[in-house]
């Protein structure tokens, strides 16, 4: 019995079916498409990435992902980033500028407030937060805006936040390698077991510009053009 | 006594009474005088909020409000839509109503008064209905309502059936014309209600408030009163504002902006609720208002359009946001050609974005601030020694506005993996700073 014939079977189950019903936004690296159920990003969901510092390139993970989104008529809200999202790098990402709203709460409860009603507004095509607190209850609520929005939810957050229960459809982790190369495992996906890591050049330094790492390109090639 | 309620009922007190009979009932009683001209305030601001179902209405003081709907009917789905709506609205806006329709101004406003809530289409059909209706139902003097009783007339049908020549002698021709325009024998031309070109609604609160919860409650029928008038003259508005008045003669003001045309009573409590919410009051309430002034035609078309691609509860998330947040706490981002990296960026209102493309390589986080470095044996140190990557950007400008900058830039790594833009001053004391981060 070949591998084909025995797929044919109805009693055989395959796991990856069991993602077909989720809608998900390429990441823009086929490595890690691969590993997320639907081929990408949760859309309606809540993605957290957890990272151990700032530096190794969360934010550049997602690039491809807002860039396709912004050329949409919705929102990329970003609610109290930690620094300036900085306008020239994130145009040379390949993303439109005017899709980009900055919400500065004044503290961790307009903050959350401001992230619940974007996730929820279904204006938003996608909505990053930098959330420090721990609240299971919360997270539960954020999931739920998502879901009901319609919207991309990202959290960043510091690694020790790993151990804890969590709503989020997806959950990775973030490492840097010594070659300069991203390591991301997945900690939780829908219809799938913790798997990885994988590890992903997210960009290859050519002379100052920027380009994306030829596997990555090739699987979404609407991206290409952007980053040449 | 003129009205009172259920508690006061039950004590025994009924319309008509003298004040201190009521009082000996109960002396825990409150009294509230009857204001004429706050009626004559509120039959106003109902005609304002009224001319949206019909361009024809006629105030008739003391209490009652006439709109010719025949012509407008159609546009709300029909007769029986139209009454649900306005009977919907007017419970919303706290008042309660008889509501009544004929096809003569007198006739709807006699079976209005009688408080049987009649509608009769067809003018053949006026006298029969009118006819069991009590004299008390005319809006006639006294005097000569007293007459009518004496002569033994209680009815308006006891009218009807006497001859013309009699009663013009006995009663005055008026009392014929009357009647004639009542039975449509005569045209009967109203002085038609004019929407004020300003929306300026004020309301003296029962008691003093204290809690925006309560104030938001008074303020939603102001909303609802403002959203009535917007739709009579097919308009909207981008801003509103709201004065609290204070027991000590203050005020409080505020501006309520939204960033598209907008006359839906949800989005403006929304927006309030979000602004009130944040509002710390300064001392108890005892009147709110509502203004607005700059109205912008919106036709119900365009409308709808609006109302398939916005938010939940038709509220623009943008609005939602700065009404509780601040118009600065929401902004959108600009790419700006500019040499120096600090002033590479610039805020710019949501949705409208300078995208100068500049190519360098930059990072996706700017610091606000530079911050210096530490240096180890003349090598910059930022949680551990950082390594430079190959390559170096000189960046000088700015000389013209004594904001001049003169620096190489560099990309760097730590031993951690992080990735930084760091820089070192070209004058000076050569020290080197974090800019950026690559994350």
């Amino acid at each position: 019995m070949t591998l084909d014939t025995l797929l044919q079977r109805a009693d055989i189950w395959r796991g990856d079916r069991l993602t077909t019903g989720i809608k998900a936004v390429p990441s823009g690296f086929a490595e890690l498409d691969a590993l997320l159920p639907g081929g990408g990003w949760p859309q309606g969901a809540l993605t957290e990435i957890m990272m151990p510092r700032q530096g190794i390139g969360a934010l550049r993970l997602l690039m491809p992902t807002l860039a396709q989104l912004s050329q949409g008529d919705r929102w990329i809200c970003w609610v109290a980033p930690p620094h300036i999202p900085y306008a020239p790098a994130l145009a040379n990402a390949g993303i439109d500028l005017s899709r980009i709203l900055l919400v500065h709460p004044r503290g961790q409860q307009d903050g959350l407030w401001a992230v619940e009603q974007s996730l929820r507004s279904g204006n938003c095509a996608a909505v990053l937060a930098w959330p420090t607190l721990d609240d299971k209850a919360i997270l539960r609520r954020l999931q739920l805006a998502a879901e009901s929005g319609d919207a991309l939810g990202v959290l960043f957050r510091p690694r020790h936040f790993v151990q804890r229960p969590s709503a989020a459809a997806l959950r990775i982790e973030l490492a840097a390698e010594i070659d300069g190369s991203l390591s991301v495992s997945i900690l939780k996906r829908r219809g799938g077991w913790a798997v990885g890591p994988v590890h992903l050049d997210t960009y290859l330094q050519t002379d100052g510009a920027l380009a994306l790492h030829s596997g990555a390109a090739t699987a979404t090639g609407n991206f290409q053009s952007r980053w040449q | 006594m003129l009205l009172c309620n259920e508690a006061a009922q039950g004590a025994g007190i009924c319309s008509g009474m003298p004040a201190a009979a009521a009082r000996a009932l109960a002396h825990h009683l409150i009294i509230q005088t009857r204001d004429h001209k706050a009626e004559q305030t509120a039959l106003h601001s109902l005609a304002a909020w009224a001319y949206q179902f019909s361009s024809q209405v006629s105030l008739h003081p003391p209490y009652a409000l006439l709109l010719e709907v025949r012509g407008s009917q159609t546009l709300f789905g029909g007769r029986a839509a139209l009454l649900k709506k306005l009977r919907t609205g007017l419970a919303e806006l706290g008042y309660k109503v008889q509501l009544a329709g004929a096809p003569t101004p007198l006739a709807a406003l006699s079976l209005a008064r009688c408080q049987h809530e009649q509608m009769v289409e067809e003018q053949a059909e006026l006298a029969a209905a009118l006819a069991p209706l009590p004299i008390s139902v005319l809006d006639w003097e006294q005097t000569l309502l007293e007459r009518m009783d004496g002569m033994g007339v209680r009815q308006l049908g006891d009218i009807l059936r006497l001859p013309r020549d009699g009663l013009a002698r006995r009663l005055g021709q008026q009392t014929l014309l009357y009647l004639d325009r009542m039975l449509g024998r005569q045209p009967d031309p109203q002085d038609l209600y004019r929407p004020p070109p300003q929306f300026k609604h004020r309301l003296q609160l029962p008691s003093e408030v204290e809690h925006t919860q309560a104030l938001l409650f008074a303020l939603q029928r102001l909303v609802l009163e403002l959203c009535g008038w917007l739709r009579g003259l097919g308009a909207g508005i981008q801003t509103f504002y709201i004065a609290l008045s204070h027991r000590e003669g203050t005020h409080t003001s505020l501006c309520i902006g939204m960033h598209k045309q907008s006359r839906d009573a949800e989005t403006f409590t929304t927006l309030l609720r979000e602004r009130l919410e944040r509002l710390e009051l300064q001392g108890p309430v005892i009147a709110v208002e509502l203004r607005a002034e700059d109205i912008a035609r919106l036709d119900a078309q365009s409308l709808e359009l609006f109302d398939k691609t916005d938010g939940e509860g038709g509220v623009d998330l943008l609005d939602r946001l700065r009404a509780r947040l601040g118009d600065q706490a929401v902004q959108g981002i600009s790419a700006v050609a500019e040499h120096r990296p600090e002033y590479a960026w610039c805020h710019s209102e949501p949705g409208h974005s300078r995208k100068d493309i500049n190519g360098r390589q930059r990072p996706l986080w700017l610091l606000p601030v530079p911050r210096q470095l530490e240096t180890r044996s003349g090598l910059p140190q930022f949680q551990g020694e950082l390594k430079l990557r190959p390559g170096r950007e000189r960046i000088e400008s700015g000389w013209w506005d004594e904001q001049d900058v003169a620096r190489d830039y560099f990309v760097a790594i730590n031993p951690a993996g992080a990735r930084y833009w760091i820089y070192r001053e070209l004058d000076g004391e050569r020290r080197w700073y974090l800019h950026g981060i690559f994350e």
